[in-house]
């Protein structure tokens, strides 16, 4: 199929550049927003922001999913990893910085701490060794979590716990909507992540604060399409929710999975590191599944722990306030190979991203 | 190392109950977990961390390009109007 199509042709986006140019306002700055981690990734790898006008800046929201794990949640891994508790987790979150330590560090002192590829695996390393008691650390947006759903559905064995920190999209959009300071002027919807939701959880934005929000796609192609699709949104004044990803992205979404995903999570209020406290946007498993939860089966609760370490701009970043380049420890104190906030380690985070691709 | 949003299309080979064998391309193969949708084979999917998230449809695929040249298209008749 991709041989027939042309997501990355030069000659089309440099005509999509064209019409984002002439469609552009003069004057003032349009701020667009994305919540996606890959998004960040396709618009650094391929340059996106050099092919616009000095005045569209585009920006990126909360869409790393490891960056946004508060400490007090790393706090409870490495806790129950120096308990004696195998912990498997997947490669992003090995390093994210706890309070104190990160799950790596609890490796290094020797605690039980494997990588998977997937919650399956999981499933299967608790299976094969029933006398070892396991936890999975669930991280992940709404792309992630109906795979920890269908697994816990399916009931995994007994030895196998979860500490769910799976969080959702949509309100953390709303924060950034509602944060005067940050004056957005649209959004460009996470692609993956509505694969699964589908359109309607963004129709509140249009609807209730005029902002422009498009789901796109992760080819550069999209991404300028998506920006050339807000921007004409804007200049005729009409903002709305529209649908670029249509080859994956469906109205209703993914209902299989939105049916498992509430079958075993209900959502309660979250704290993302960086932003705080977000209503609504975490998922905790519902009372039927509750001999699942880690917390409750190995007595583990950390309420808070340090989010942000000394110097560090993380909680600027995941807004998009400033750039990486514009935090004073970025490629100084914190760099990929020894990251201090958790924007530098995951292969999503913003400042890891920037980092690659400055080093390329 | 796996990118917590990152999806991969990959083809259906061969589909047992919950279990695809799916080609990521250039012959790499690998069981994925197709829980969430229900492929035949020959779909592409879109794989995040080991389960199939979504078929995606070649048509809609090759109606996104037909209407990317369209609106670039409309707008080169209307300069040369």
């Amino acid at each position: 199929m991709v041989e027939k199509l042309r997501f990355r042709d030069p000659d089309l986006a440099k005509r999509v550049a064209e019409k984002i140019h002439k469609i552009a306002p003069k004057e003032g700055t349009v701020k667009i927003c994305h919540v996606c981690g890959t998004h960040e990734w396709t618009i650094t790898h391929y340059g996106i922001r050099s092919l616009l006008p000095e005045n569209i800046e585009v920006i990126a929201g909360p869409g790393c999913p490891v960056c946004i794990v508060p400490a007090s949640e790393i706090d409870e891994t490495v806790q129950l990893a120096l308990k004696g508790v195998a912990i498997t987790c997947f490669g992003d979150v090995l390093r994210v910085p706890g309070s104190k330590m990160s799950p790596l560090d609890a490796k290094a002192e020797g605690a039980d701490v494997r990588v998977v590829y997937s919650v399956a695996d999981a499933v299967k390393m608790a299976e094969k060794e029933p006398e070892k008691d396991f936890a999975f650390f669930a991280v992940g947006f709404e792309t992630t979590a109906p795979s920890t759903a269908v697994e816990i559905i399916n009931k995994p064995p007994e030895n196998l716990s979860f500490l769910v920190s799976h969080r959702v999209i949509p309100p953390a959009m709303k924060l950034l909507v509602e944060m005067k300071d940050l004056s957005l002027n649209g959004f460009i919807a996470p692609g993956h992540v509505s694969t699964i939701i589908g359109l309607k959880p963004y129709e509140l934005f249009p609807k209730h604060y005029k902002m422009p929000v498009v789901v796109a796609g992760f080819e550069p192609i999209d991404v300028l399409f998506g920006v050339y699709m807000i921007l004409k949104q804007l200049s005729e004044n009409k903002p709305q929710l529209e649908n670029e990803y249509v080859r994956a992205v469906h109205w209703e979404g993914n209902t299989r999975a939105q049916e498992i995903m509430q079958k075993v999570f209900g959502t309660v209020d979250g704290n993302w590191r960086g932003l705080g406290t977000i209503p609504f946007s975490k998922l905790e498993l519902n009372e039927d599944f509750t001999s699942y939860d880690a917390h409750l089966k190995h007595d583990v609760k950390v309420e808070k722990g340090v989010d942000i370490q000394k110097g560090c701009r993380c909680h600027l970043i995941v807004i998009g306030k400033i750039r990486p380049t514009e935090c004073p420890l970025f490629m100084k104190a914190c760099t990929p190979h020894k990251p201090v906030g958790a924007c530098m380690v995951s292969t999503e985070g913003t400042c890891r991203i920037w980092a690659k691709t400055q080093t390329c | 190392m796996i990118m917590m949003c990152l999806a991969i299309p990959a083809k259906i080979i061969s589909v047992k109950e919950d279990e695809a064998q799916v080609d990521f391309g250039k012959g790499v193969l690998r069981e994925v977990n197709v829980t969430l949708v229900s492929p035949q084979v020959g779909d592409y999917v879109l794989v995040h961390a080991g389960y199939a998230i979504q078929v995606l449809s070649e048509k809609e695929a090759l109606e996104t390009i037909r209407l990317w040249n369209e609106i670039l298209e409309a707008e080169a008749k209307i300069q040369q109007k």
